[in-house]
């Protein structure tokens, strides 16, 4: 397969989670323009910041004239899960060209993790395809959310009531397809099941945390969950 | 907000996103993960997934919504059966879309 062939597989793969990102796209670009800023400003925060739900919480915190210092921490809070996702990945990006490095670290985000760890996990890519997958993907993505960010500023709201269409199920159902397969053994349902009560129980914590912490339940619960299945002889 | 302060935003958003996400990537050759941590590692897809969308199915308004007339719910449940009983992504994804668009359709008035 050429390099173009291998990219267009990681679009591919996707785009039920482009679809679902649409209505977040055209959503920040009309609650920008709404807010009073520059058409610019939410223009280049999306080509250069590109983190989604980092980009929502900067909103709210200039329309509440949060200093610059706290607007700049709490997306780096907001984007602390990320380092998992990066963590996780070392071992596929070592080998690869810093600039290529580059990229990909520019591109981490939660749905290009989504869709391609599993490959990796599979063997659907590897070291000599995966970041051109990737790079298919991230594409895919950036593409997406520059020029729904562009009609959401032009048009204020471009099609009435579509923020309640519900497109942002596609992202959970395509989520859903991810998480399933690993569901083969008791350590991973004990983490599925943690995360989930955990993401509710914190869901009134601010800036993500309830996620971010959440997320660290639910591998901790199935680290140690794992650890016990081996100290008692691999049953179960 | 003036220009400079704009800049300054997007400059410093830019500099944690980016730094979160590539400071690994950037040290990736010399960075030698124990085992235990790669074990813990391999949750992280289950349990960050989980965590983003568990709050969107079974919330509403900031409430449970434990419902049979919430679409969320229904195409979730739907989606996590058959992907458990098939692992086809794209069958998966399919048959939740369509349960929670028939659910929306019926039950949002």
């Amino acid at each position: 397969m050429t390099r173009i062939e291998h990219m267009r597989r990681g679009a591919l793969a996707s785009v039920p989670m482009i679809v679902g990102g649409i209505p977040f796209g055209l959503l920040f670009g009309s609650l920008a323009s709404s807010n009073g800023l520059s058409p610019w400003f939410a223009i280049a925060m999306s080509a250069i910041v590109f983190a989604g739900s980092a980009q929502f919480v900067a909103l709210g915190l200039i329309a509440l004239h949060a200093p610059i210092w706290v607007i700049v921490s709490t997306t780096f809070i907001v984007n602390l899960r990320h380092l998992l996702y990066a963590a996780d990945m070392v071992k596929f990006v070592k080998h690869l060209p810093m600039p290529v490095r580059l990229i990909m670290g520019f591109g981490l985000v939660d749905e290009t993790y989504a869709a391609l760890r599993p490959m990796y996990g599979t063997g659907a890519v590897n070291d000599k395809t995966g970041h051109q997958v990737y790079f298919g993907s991230f594409l895919a993505f950036y593409v997406m959310w520059n020029v729904t960010t562009v009609l959401g500023v032009l048009s204020g709201e471009l099609i009435p009531g579509m923020s309640e269409w519900g497109l942002e199920f596609a992202m959970v159902a395509t989520f859903i397809g991810i998480i399933t397969p690993y569901l083969k053994s008791k350590p991973f349902w004990l983490c599925m099941i943690s995360a989930g009560v955990s993401s509710l129980v914190l869901v009134d914590l601010p800036n993500n945390l309830g996620l971010l912490a959440s997320a660290v339940v639910g591998v901790l619960v199935g680290f140690l969950a794992d650890q016990g299945k081996d100290a008692s002889g691999g049953v179960a | 907000m003036s220009v400079s302060e704009s800049i300054f935003i997007i400059i410093g958003m830019f500099i944690v996103t980016f730094g979160v996400r590539f400071v690994l990537f950037a040290r990736a050759h010399k960075v030698v993960m124990p085992p235990f941590i790669e074990k813990a590692l391999k949750f992280v897809p289950v349990a960050v997934l989980t965590a983003i969308i568990t709050p969107m199915i079974f919330l509403q308004d900031q409430a449970l919504y434990l419902s049979l007339f919430n679409p969320w719910l229904l195409g979730a449940l739907a989606s996590f059966l058959v992907g458990i009983w098939r692992q086809q992504q794209l069958l998966t994804i399919l048959v939740g879309v369509v349960v929670f668009f028939i659910a929306k359709f019926f039950f949002s008035a």
